[in-house]
């Protein structure tokens, strides 16, 4: 076990105070303690927002990038360096919203990345409009008769499509969401997290409200019960099975392939194809004579 | 020697085969040949062509006008008879009719049955192509030998069963075109001992890419650019991993955080792929993060005209992207040139922690010329990744006087690198700092590009020190450019050509004392706007060519006033 103070940052935290995006931060931290970690092995990838700034606040490698594609580019960080512990931290408007595509195709590919969702049903940088877990009826600064949709079935939405890590999160848990994290982060292939963070600027529940409606999910559960999983991650609009819903044994994760012709090393320390190599695949353009 | 051969049909009836068989004839016979092809989007029917031009020595430049013209079915013969120059030889099938080709000019017919032929030698229908290949190699002087030897070579892989029908189909077609031409025939062409690098500038640009250290691409699909993804999947010596991304945003973001780990990475799209990625062009420029780009062009706007060429994204791949940061763009000429330029994209990128841009277009995707050699260079540039054990206490953006800061990969050496897409510190965490910070880095940005611009290479020049005209392009229309000199000169004209293949930061050129005029596949003379604006240069006008065709040299005699 490591200090979770090695991955201290100095950077001014921007959150709302009491927010519970630190509970998050915290659990992540704890986490990656538990893991013994060190900074320069885990890479912090997001998009855009106030989740997304979490990176900002750990001390690890960060590719804080565009609104919505944080998953594609750990996808090509992972790519490059399999060795680094590649964690996308960003909200839900972030990763279901702007860049709803791109999970849905990561789950397809598998990387071995954790995905964790601020999901606290609300766009808060922008100032209270809907995001896609908002619930329908609720009036937000945008949606002033309230939301006319229906909320994305994210985590549903993974198991149908075989990833093979869907777990939801409490950020008010720090013990539990530590211990989901910890599974997340040594699953091999992309794990899921939706975290639970209530918004107590724009939210329409205070924490203690959510905090009533989370139940872990049963201690019999298993996970590898699709259905059940399925039931779970799709229950009540007010009541959150809390835990891992789903999780299999590892499939063959992305780039596998391509690993075990080139092996595992950062791409970077590769050395270049070799000269005779490219000098034989020119001469096969020679035609004549 | 300069002849033209037009092989024509519709998509899906194997006229690429024909045209790949016949001008590996000519290659092995010793000749070198420049193959263009123009198609239709679509999987079948439609009219398309392959175009075979033979000369003594290489003329890697289209011709619009075909001295011979193959066609596999009536539809084509009627679509492509125009471009049958007098006295042209047009074969075709035996129960075409004379009414197919339309023209009060009188032809030259020699009709072959393919499919008859095909079926009695071969067995199946499917061997037409060889019997069309046969008339055509006895209609142009190729020996049969030759033919067969290359039939041998292509099929291979498909066992002697299918080698030998259309050894026998070749053969058929290729006696009952010598009977019918009787002494209409030319005289056999002496073998020559001479070899040639025969590929196109998407052939070459992956393997210059391996050489230059690239290890990840990720890409849509996206005609006519598909083929420089496709050549690494079906490589895997070149060591490049290859992805297929979900859409072109993917692409670029996979490829910066892929760069951002470390890796040589690079996508490649066409002009609309490339619109999506716009943002990623900007967050490449903001975390200074290199990644090579290439855009094929093809005619716009939206999906325009999808398996056709031009040269109308230039300013697009010049000022796309939100916010000011530099990159540079270079556009490639020919096969030899794409392998220059895309190591000089990758060393660039890399050096300066900027986008590169490299353009090509559908006509030098889709087009192989015929090279006296294609060569790597000797000297490659090295990764520009610092050596970490020099490193104290890393910071990602770290002052310098040239704007580049020391780059280390995600973990490399022990330290934690921070990159943001917001305005940062120098450590890489997001600032407001408005008075210090901010200025700070957006001058560190700008002093990359002045640094940049003084690398930029300036344009190559041909015969330009008597001209008192200049013809100015940029890109896949240099040879064409070169011919049409050739030819004006021919007629007197005092014609001279400058060529731009790095064009962005624009280097500054002193206006050459003469008549400009641009050569450019586009209507609204896109490097002319760039030279009156940039450099002050006074342009006369813009020879635009806006059909989707290659850039000819006839083009452009016809059009230079």
């Amino acid at each position: 076990m490591t200090d979770i103070q090695r991955y201290a940052s100095t950077v001014e935290n921007q959150w709302c105070p009491g927010c519970p995006n630190y509970g998050i931060l915290t659990a992540l931290k704890r986490a990656l303690a538990g893991l013994d970690l060190a900074p320069h092995e885990v890479c912090l990838v997001s998009g855009i927002g106030q989740a997304a700034k979490l990176p900002h606040y750990a001390n690890a490698n960060v590719f804080n990038g565009l609104h919505g594609r944080a998953i594609p580019a750990a996808t090509g960080i992972h790519v490059a360096n399999p060795k680094l512990k590649t964690i996308v931290s960003s909200g839900d408007g972030d990763l279901y919203g702007e860049g709803g595509n791109h999970l849905l195709h990561a789950i397809r590919r598998n990387p071995d990345i954790t995905v964790v969702v601020h999901d606290n049903r609300i766009y808060a940088l922008t100032k209270g409009q809907a995001s896609p877990t908002t619930p329908r009826g609720e009036r937000t600064r945008l949606q002033f008769d309230g939301v006319e949709v229906e909320p994305a079935q994210m985590l549903a939405t993974a198991i149908v499509n075989g990833c093979t890590f869907v777990a939801r999160g409490f950020a008010g848990d720090l013990d539990g969401l530590t211990d989901i994290l910890s599974r997340a982060i040594v699953h091999r292939g992309l794990s899921l997290v939706d975290v639970i963070q209530p918004c107590i600027t724009w939210g329409h529940h205070p924490v203690e409200w959510y905090r009533d409606r989370v139940v872990p999910i049963p201690e019999d559960h298993d996970p590898t019960d699709r259905a059940r999983a399925l039931a779970l991650a799709t229950d009540a609009v007010d009541r959150f099975p809390v835990g891992v819903l789903y999780e299999l044994p590892p499939m063959t994760a992305f780039a596998e392939s391509y690993r075990a012709r080139v092996g595992n090393e950062p791409l970077y320390k590769l050395s270049r194809i070799d000269r005779s190599t490219l000098e034989r695949r020119m001469a096969r353009l020679v035609v004549g004579g | 020697m300069d002849r033209s051969l037009f092989i024509t049909g519709a998509a899906g009836e194997g006229i690429q085969t024909i045209g790949d068989v016949v001008a590996r004839s000519f290659l092995v016979h010793g000749y070198p040949v420049f193959v263009a092809q123009e198609f239709e989007s679509r999987i079948r029917g439609g009219h398309s062509s392959v175009r075979i031009r033979i000369a003594d020595s290489p003329r890697n430049a289209p011709r619009r006008d075909a001295d011979i013209l193959l066609a596999v079915n009536p539809a084509a013969a009627a679509q492509y008879a125009d471009a049958l120059n007098d006295g042209g030889l047009l074969i075709a099938s035996a129960d075409q009719t004379d009414d197919a080709v339309s023209s009060p000019r009188e032809r030259n017919r020699l009709s072959i049955p393919f499919s008859p032929l095909a079926t009695e030698h071969g067995g199946e229908e499917i061997y037409s192509n060889a019997v069309a290949a046969g008339a055509l190699c006895a209609a142009v002087g190729v020996p049969f030998a030759v033919l067969e030897r290359v039939l041998s070579t292509t099929f291979e892989k498909r066992g002697e069963d299918v080698v030998r029908a259309n050894v026998v189909s070749a053969q058929a077609g290729f006696d009952l075109a010598v009977e019918r031409l009787a002494d209409r025939r030319p005289g056999e062409l002496p073998s020559r001992d001479a070899t040639y690098a025969f590929a196109s500038a998407h052939e070459t640009l992956p393997i210059a890419a391996a050489a230059a250290g690239c290890r990840f691409i990720a890409a849509y699909p996206m005609s006519p650019s598909t083929g420089i993804i496709t050549a690494f999947a079906r490589e895997p010596e070149l060591g490049v991993f290859a992805e297929q991304a979900e859409d072109e945003i993917a692409a670029v973001n996979m490829a910066l955080g892929a760069s951002a780990a470390g890796a040589r990475a690079m996508t490649a799209t066409s002009g609309g792929g490339f619109a999506l990625m716009a943002e990623g062009l900007s967050l490449a420029g903001m975390i200074e993060t290199p990644v090579v780009i290439v855009i094929a062009q093809r005619p716009g706007p939206a999906t325009g005209l999808p398996t056709r060429t031009a040269q109308e994204d230039l300013l697009f791949a010049i000022y796309a992207g939100h916010g000011e940061f530099p990159r540079v763009v270079l556009a490639s000429s020919d096969p030899q040139d794409a392998i220059d330029l895309t190591i000089r994209a990758f060393d660039l990128a890399d050096r300066f922690q900027i986008p590169a841009i490299l353009l090509t277009d559908q006509f030098l995707a889709d087009s192989r010329s015929s090279l006296e050699s294609l060569v790597l260079p000797e000297e490659i540039p090295p990764h520009h990744l610092v050596d970490p054990a020099g490193a104290d206490d890393y910071v990602r953006y770290a002052p310098s006087d040239d704007g580049v800061s020391p780059r280390l990969a995600f973990g490399q050496g022990g330290y934690v690198v921070v990159l943001d897409s917001d305005e940062h510190t120098a450590e890489g965490h997001i600032t407001e700092d408005l008075t210090i910070v901010r200025p700070a880095a957006v001058e560190k940005r700008l002093e990359k590009g002045r640094r940049l611009r003084a690398a930029i290479r300036p344009p190559q020049t041909d015969r330009t020190e008597d001209a008192d005209t200049i013809l100015i392009g940029w890109g896949s229309t240099r040879n064409a450019i070169a011919e049409a000199v050739d030819r004006l000169r021919e007629d007197g004209r005092k014609v001279g050509a400058m060529h731009f293949t790095e064009l962005w930061p624009l280097p500054d050129i002193r206006t050459p004392a003469a008549a400009l005029w641009t050569v450019e596949g586009n209507a609204t003379g896109q490097l002319a706007q760039l030279l009156r604006g940039r450099l002050g240069w006074s342009i006369e006008g813009t020879l635009g060519r806006i059909d989707g065709l290659p850039i000819d040299a006839r083009f452009i005699e016809e059009r230079l006033p």
